[in-house]
This record gives C-alpha cells, structure tokens and sequence, in this order.
C-alpha cells in the first residue's frame, strides 16, 4: 500500500492551472523552502561539533604526522577551485531553469555533476594517499578529526551528486513542473551551502593547519 | 524573468550579474588567503587573522551572490533561524575551545596548583 503523502505536488503536476492551484504551489514552495532552511541549519550545528572538535585537538599529533608535513596546499587550491566552479555551473542551472529553458537546466546539471564528481574524485586521492602514508584517520586525534570533518563534508557532496541524478531523471520524465522548480531550488541552496562550508575548512584545516 | 513556478524560490532574484561577481571576489579572496599562507609574507599570528576575516568576507559573498540572502522581509524567518544557529555555533565552538584550552592549562604537569590539596579548588 502507497500512502499518498506527495499529495500536494501530486495534485499540481496533475491539475489543469487554474488560478487557485497556482495559489497552492506557491504557498507550498515557500513553506518548503523554509523547511529546507531550518534543516541547513542544523547541519550547521552538525558542522560546528565537527569543526569544535578539530579545533580542540588539532595539535593532538600523538607522535604522528602534523598538518604541516601532510597538506599540500596546492592541491586543495584546486580542490577549492573545483567546488567554487561547480557552484557557478550550478547558478546557471536556476538561471536556466527561471526562464523554463529544459536543454539548458539538464546540460548546466550535467555540467555540475562531472565537475562535483572531479572534487569527490580529488578528495578520495587525497584520503587515500594519506592512508598510504600512515596517516589514517586512526593514527592521531588531529587525524581522526580531521577525516570526521572533512568526510562528512565530501559525504554531503557526494549525497548532493544523488540528488542531481534524481533531478534529471524527474525532468526526463515529468518536464519542468512546480514540484521539479521547488527541488531544483532546494538543491541549489544545498549546494552553495557546502561551499560556504569548505571556505570554513580550507581556512581552519589546511591553511592555519600549516602554519 | 521569473514566472509564478519560480518567483518564490531561493534563486529568484537571481541574475547573472550575482555568479559573475560571487566568482570573482571567491577567487580574489581565495588566492588571497592561499597567497599569504604560501610565502609567508606575514607574521604567523597576522596571517592567521587576516585569513579569519578573508573567510568571513568570502562567506558574506557567498550567501549574498549565491545563496541570494538579501535581507527581504519575505526572508526574515530565514534570517532569524540563521542567526539562532550563530548563536548555537558561537555557544559550540566557543565554549568547547574556552573549556578545553582551559582543562588542559590546568592539568600541566608543572603547574603549581597541581601540588596543593585537592581541597582548595
């Protein structure tokens, strides 16, 4: 048995646009945006324990490696070079999409996706060479934080990679419709989001990290 | 641009005149605060203050160009609930780095207060 709890967004693909459903889904857009905000922020909070954490045993080396020895801060300028682009390519997915050009909205997707991928693709480098060298997440507390903080984040990146899978099949399947608009909105807001927290860890963990 | 689908998203008022600029100021202040770390150019406790405030203008540009908080009335519960989670974050990181910095000036070993009695504290 489905229980109907799409029922809303449901009825607005389906309804002929009438002036009161268009009411409805603006109504439903704004309360699920504001939803969405709230549970940004509290992964915030999330974030915060995260970075508290480094902060206090960033220089717990335990005898093993330190910050200054590890990071290679040319390589996480390209890192952070990656996600600051894939912000912009993702700009140009709600440019696209507020003017109801589909091609546009799935090629920018498309777009961001790879280059999402490239920054997943560097970090995991960048895990396991650290691995190879000793340097895993169970050699030290610095370490240990420093694989929390920096995983979850490549984990909400990578969580982020899913949701825009799941974007262009809903397009390819339903068009631009008000339920694919709203979500649309909300992985846009995700996505930026994450780059706001990388400029918190590039800053805390690699920059004064090798100081 | 934006039609009854859109005009009450986050990205609504968004232009390409926001990414182009976002991107822009990011690089800026990115390299900047790279550039200082990787020549050293200043003092170290200097280097760290100026990319804290680097990091913090960049956080501004982000949420301006990109997240496209403009301070709208529309938006004012979603300011509010951002300031609460400030508030919760300076509490967090605040108080742990205070109490924990604090815990661990007090348990030096050569400290003095390590030999008096148990008593006095």
């Amino acid at each position: 048995m489905t229980i109907p709890l799409d029922l809303p967004e449901a009825h607005s693909v389906h309804a002929p646009q009438h002036p009161a459903a268009a009411v409805d889904d603006a109504e439903l857009t704004e309360k699920t945006v504001f939803g969405f905000w709230l549970y940004l922020m509290s992964d915030v909070v999330l974030f915060a324990t995260l970075f508290a954490v480094y902060a206090v045993v960033c220089r717990s080396y335990a005898g093993g490696p330190t910050g200054r020895e590890l990071f290679d801060l040319g390589f996480v300028l390209a890192e952070t070079g990656v996600l600051l682009l894939s912000s912009v390519t993702f700009g140009f997915v709600t440019l696209a999409a507020q003017e109801n050009r589909k091609q546009a909205v799935f090629l920018w997707m498309a777009v961001t996706f790879v280059v999402g991928a490239a920054f997943i693709a560097m970090e995991l480098y960048e895990f396991n060479h650290l691995i190879e060298e000793g340097a895993g997440p169970s050699r030290s507390a610095f370490l240990s934080a420093y694989f929390a903080l920096v995983g979850t984040h490549g984990l909400h990146v990578f969580t982020g990679l899913l949701w825009m899978i799941a974007m262009i099949v809903q397009m390819a399947r339903d068009g631009l419709t008000a339920a694919v608009h709203r979500r649309l909105g909300l992985l846009g807001l995700f996505w930026h989001f994450l780059d706001v927290i990388w400029i918190v860890v590039f800053t805390e963990v690699y920059l004064i990290g090798v100081l | 641009m934006a039609d009854r689908k859109t005009e009450h998203l986050p990205g609504a008022g968004a232009s390409l005149h926001h990414y182009a600029c976002g991107m822009l100021l990011s690089v800026i202040l990115t390299v900047a605060a790279f550039a200082l770390v990787m020549t050293g150019a200043l003092p170290r406790n200097a280097t760290i203050f100026v990319i804290l405030v680097l990091a913090a203008i960049q956080i501004f540009v982000h949420l301006v160009d990109f997240l496209h908080i403009d301070g709208s009335l529309e938006q004012r519960w979603n300011v509010y609930a951002a300031l609460f989670a400030l508030l919760v974050v300076g509490i967090l990181v605040g108080g742990s780095i205070w109490i924990m910095f604090s815990a661990h000036e007090r348990m030096k070993p050569d400290m003095p207060g390590m030999t008096m009695p148990p008593e006095t504290f």
